[in-house]
This record gives C-alpha cells, structure tokens and sequence, in this order.
C-alpha cells in the first residue's frame, strides 16, 4: 500500500510536465491535451491494469525482460539496505574481527556522537539553500519568461551551470576564496571581514551554502520556467485586465505554480540532504570544528575514515529513515492536490 | 474641445505608455544579464587562471587571459607527481559516463517495456521493488553497499564501480510514464497485424521514443560524468582515478609546491566541466524534458 501511495505521488508531481509521445513540440514542456490529462488522472485513480494500452499475452517474456534490472536493484539495493539494518545492531571490536549483537548500542552511539549537531547543520544547511536558491530561481524564471524572443539565449545562460560537476564547482569556489591569493577573498577583505574560510566555521558554512545556491539555482529555474509555460496564455491575459505586478504575481501566477513551487522544494530539500557530499569534501573536509559536517559527511567520517562499521549502519538506517519520512511528506501533500486545473 | 485634442491626448497616452513599457524591458534585460554574468564569473575567472603561469598568480589574480594554457595542460597530460595523467583520467570519465548511460538505457527498457506492456503476475511486486531505489540515492546507500562490492570481489573493478550507481529507478520510472502514454491505436493496429512483442518494441515503440530517450541519456551521461562520492570509496589506485575525484588528489599536488600551482587545478577543472556542460547546453531541449518529466 505505501509503494502505491509513493507511486501516486510521483506521478501526480510528474504530470504536470509529461512528455507526449507525439513528436510535434508543442512547447518545450509538451503541455498536454486535456484527453491525455484525463487519460493519466483516471490511470492514477484506478487498477493500473485497466488503462494499459496493449497487453502481450506472454508470460514468460515480461519476467526475462523484467530480470536484468531486478537482479541489479535487488544485488546492489536489496542486499546493501538488509546488510545496513543487520550491521547497525552489531558490534565489532577495534580489530574487526570479532562482532557481537549489540542491540540499539550503536543508535544510542550515533546519537552521542555529536549526531544531533549534524542534524542542526544540515536543517540548517538545507533551509538557507532551499529558501535562496527557490527565490532566485523563481525570480529568473518570471524575468526570463518576459523576454519575448531573447528567452532561449537567456535559457541557455541559466541552466548550464547545473552540468557543473559539484566537485569541480567546490575547487573553483576553493580557490576563489582562498584566503592569501583568492580574489573573492580579497575583496572580502578590502571590506574589512578578516576572511579565513580554514578558520572560522561559520565562514565556511557560508561558502558551502553559497556555492550549493549558485549550483541549484539553475535546477529550480528549469523547473520554474517549467511551471510558468504550462499556465495556460490566456489566463495570464485575463488577469493582466484586472491587475498588474506584484498583483498579479501574488493572486494569479503564485497559486497557478504551487505544484510546481512544491515539486521544486522536495527536490532542493532531497538534494541538499544528500547531494552536497563532493563540495564539502573539496572545500572543508567537514571542518572547521565539526562546522561543515553534515549527515551524509559523517556517515562517510565514521564509516570510512574511523572504520566504525556499527555506527555507520545506524546512521545509514537513520538517513532511510529520514528519507522515507520525507516521501511520505511528499505524497501527502501532492494527495491533498494543490492542483487549481 | 474636437474631436483633434482627444486624439492627441490618447497618442500621447500611448507613447507614454510605450516609453515604459521600453524602459521597463530595457531594465530587465540589464538585470538578467547583470544575473548571467554573476553566474559566469567563477568559470570566467577559472579559465582565465588556467591561461596563466603560477608566478603570475601571486601578483594577484588577473583578469584577462594569457598565454600559457596549451603548456598548463601539456604538464597536466604529462601528471604531476603522485598524480594520474589527465588523458587516463579522462579516459576513465568518459567510459564510466558511457558505461552509466548504456547500462540504465540497456537495463530500463526492457524493464518498462515489460511494466507498461505485459501483465503477469508479480509485476505490481517487481515494479515496486525497483521503485523504493527512486528515493534511495547513493549518497544514502553507499556505505551498505560498499561491504556487498567488497564480498563480491568487485573492489577497485569497473563493474563495482558502475553497477551499483545503475541501480536506480529514475529511468525505469520515466519509460513507463511515457510507454502509459502510448497511443492505444498504434498499438491495436500492431497487434491486429499479428506483430509479435519484441518487433513491436523494436519497430513501433523504440522509434517513437525516440526524444525521451535522447532525454534520459542526456540525463544518464551527466550523472555519470559528475559521480564524486562512490568513485572516491569504491576506487583505491590512482590509474582508476576519473577526472571529476582526481581533481582532490590534484589540490594537494598542486600545493605542495612552493608556488602552489592552481593555475593546473583551474586547468583541470575547465576540462573537467567541459563535457558535462556541453551536452546540457547542445542538448538542452532533451535535457530539460529529461529533467521535469521524472525525478532525478
């Protein structure tokens, strides 16, 4: 029933941005017909069954076609995921040799070991990069969308910096604020902020955060842009009547993108939960002081580094446990529709 | 009061209009690319360093371009000590980034085809065990998973490398969202001619999915290419290092220098972010249908 329930939810937030399998390119986003829309609504309410659009007899064939990626899912997520809960109820001794059952030992562990600290950084972490990077996203794409036949260049000028592999992004930002030579670094400097990222936690919390914005900016400006172009024309049109600016953003635009806004903030929430490992690693090892160690961080700090196997599993186990939370989160609020068509 | 200086009043309302209406566009313009550019400047600035000797770094950083970038990358192909060569290393990118892609493609296909076009019995069950991966991401997962590539002797090899960031839902999930889709009369019309599964998925279905696939191997290359975390635990000799994890091992080459060479490291890094950003701008239509059909 939950996988159902997940499934709905993900389909729900994928339609409003289906492909249509005609070829013709409608807009960008292949805004639907209203056939094929109520087509997909009815599928998603009803036996998944009923809508197929052919069903081959065989029975045979579907599972060997089936095999390959269940053999992959269920060797390298199955297995892992059961060693994980295995692994976080033993104990093994500083030679790893040896391992006894330890019960919730290595929870109550991962809990003192400075875990909840790591939880602090990363909501935080997580709440500035989501809250900024939504903001300018939305604010480029509404800009964007106003710029008639200038918009693909202004397009291409936006998104390209989400392909930035997070590693590469991080050594450049690295040295842009090295302390003596860094040219951002001097002129924070100049400005009279003793800048010294290896040195002050709060100053590398920032520049993790910073980067992480300027990377995930162009990810929600794709889905912004997204949004807007499946507000129908003429609705716009009908409301640029009544009111303008702020308005018109505030009563019309806003609520007609709330699928989208909401799409976009689980996605920024998922990815700065578990997408900003590379950066930190490049830029300040976790450090300084524990100020930069997320979740994920310190799952690779303690398993890999301190080769603590126990505490590792329970920390992996607590991360399913927050993820699975937030898909939950997810299809609940994508149930309660905050669809307006 | 004519009819004249009504007329007159309604132009001048609409020039009025028109001027701000234009003034108001001109300052947009000037704000987006005001934005464009602050996006561009660390890569501008990268680039510019990768052009210019270590010396020249330490009289601060310059703003224009100079002239060293074929001898930077010439000591990048030739490695730094300790370092892999950059061709090797980019050899490896570019097979772990193919690899990727070829695999999800080769794995996902067959797979949705069989979701989306065939019932049978555990299909419900097999589909929602591939699902849970959609919200597992290796970030989550990696440290079960490198205990099952170690039991499974896959340590330091190319399979314990690209298998486990294959086994993801993501493509398996958009296919069946597009194979739902389908147009039911091509579908009849086929099976009323007596065309058997497999031709159909070869003759009809494939060609037709021709965008979204471009979509998902847009997608697929640029995950690959950008892997960090699970090359850097799964990998423990340099020869194996892709480009995207060597860049760390570069750093602290480059900085045991007494110059510390970063204009090598910017060198890398254009190098490094050059494929990737490539393919999303040549190929930005597909990518950015890749992007908001499924969840990445």
């Amino acid at each position: 029933m939950t996988i159902n329930a997940s499934e709905k939810s993900a389909i729900s937030s994928g339609t409003e941005a289906g492909f249509t399998p005609s070829e013709e390119p409608t807009t960008e986003l292949g805004v639907k017909t209203s056939r094929k829309s109520s087509r997909r609504s009815t599928s998603s309410t009803g036996t998944p069954s009923n809508f197929l659009p052919v069903s081959f007899p065989n029975k045979f064939l579907p599972l060997l076609l089936i095999l390959p990626e269940v053999l992959v899912v269920a060797v390298f997520f199955i297995w892992p995921s059961a060693q994980a809960i295995y692994q976080s109820t033993i104990q093994s001794n500083a030679f790893g040799l040896g391992s006894k059952f330890a019960g919730l030992a290595n929870f109550k562990a991962a809990l003192a070991s400075g875990y909840t600290r790591s939880l602090t950084i990363t909501a935080i972490f997580t709440l500035v990069t989501t809250v900024v990077s939504m903001a300018i996203g939305l604010l480029l794409a509404m800009q964007v969308e106003q710029t008639g036949r200038f918009r693909p260049i202004y397009r291409t000028l936006f998104i390209w910096s989400y392909a930035v592999p997070g590693a590469v992004a991080g050594t450049i930002w690295l040295f842009l604020f090295e302390p003596k030579i860094g040219p951002g670094a001097k002129l924070l400097q100049s400005m009279g902020i003793h800048w010294n990222f290896a040195l002050s936690g709060s100053q590398a919390f920032t520049l993790i955060c910073a980067m992480t914005i300027w990377q995930q900016c162009a990810y929600n400006y794709i889905f912004f842009s997204a949004g807007l172009q499946a507000i129908p024309a003429n609705v716009i049109e009908a409301a640029g009547l009544d009111c303008k600016g702020w308005q018109k953003f505030k009563y019309i635009i806003f609520p007609l993108l709330s699928p989208t806004t909401l799409f976009v903030l689980i996605l920024d929430v998922l990815s700065a939960l578990f997408g900003s490992f590379s950066v930190i690693d490049i830029v300040s090892q976790g450090g300084p002081g524990g100020s930069t160690t997320t979740l994920v961080y310190a799952l690779y700090r303690d398993g890999f580094q301190n080769g603590d196997v126990g505490l590792a599993g329970a920390e992996t186990l607590l991360l399913f446990v927050l993820s699975a939370i937030l898909l939950l989160l997810q299809s609940r609020i994508t149930r309660r529709r905050v669809h307006y068509r | 009061m004519t009819t004249l200086s009504i007329e007159v009043k309604a132009n001048k309302d609409q020039m009025r209009a028109r001027r701000k209406r234009f003034g108001r566009s001109a300052l947009r313009h000037l704000f987006l690319v005001i934005a464009a550019s602050a996006f561009a400047l660390p890569i501008y600035l990268a680039l510019v360093i990768s052009t210019h000797s270590a010396i020249d770094l330490l009289r601060g950083v310059p703003f224009a371009p100079g002239t060293k970038l074929i001898s930077n990358l010439s000591s990048l192909f030739r490695g730094l000590p300790g370092t892999p060569r950059l061709g090797k290393m980019i050899f490896n990118s570019a097979i772990m980034a193919l690899a990727i892609t070829i695999l999800k493609l080769g794995l996902s296909i067959p797979a949705a085809y069989a979701i989306s076009f065939f019932r049978f019995r555990s299909r419900d069950l097999l589909f929602g065990l591939i699902f849970v991966t959609l919200m597992m991401p290796i970030e989550v997962r990696f440290f079960p998973t490198y205990a099952v590539t170690a039991k499974l002797g896959m340590l330091n090899s190319q399979f314990g490398l690209i298998l486990p960031l294959v086994a993801s839902a993501t493509a398996v999930f958009v296919l069946r969202q597009f194979f739902m889709a389908f147009p039911i009369e091509l579908a009849d019309a086929a099976r009323i001619d007596g065309i058997g599964p497999i031709r159909f998925l070869i003759k009809i279905v494939l060609p037709l999915s021709r965008p979204v696939l471009a979509a998902l191997a847009v997608l697929e290359f640029v995950y690959g290419w950008n892997q960090y975390l699970w090359p850097l635990v799964i990998s423990s000799s340099a020869n194996s290092s892709t480009i995207v994890m060597g860049i760390k091992g570069l750093i602290s080459a480059a900085e045991s220098f007494a110059i510390p060479q970063w204009n090598l490291v910017m060198a890398l890094a254009i190098v490094a972010l050059i494929p990737p950003v490539i393919v999303v701008i040549a190929m930005q239509k597909w990518f950015i249908k890749g992007l908001t059909t499924g969840i990445s």
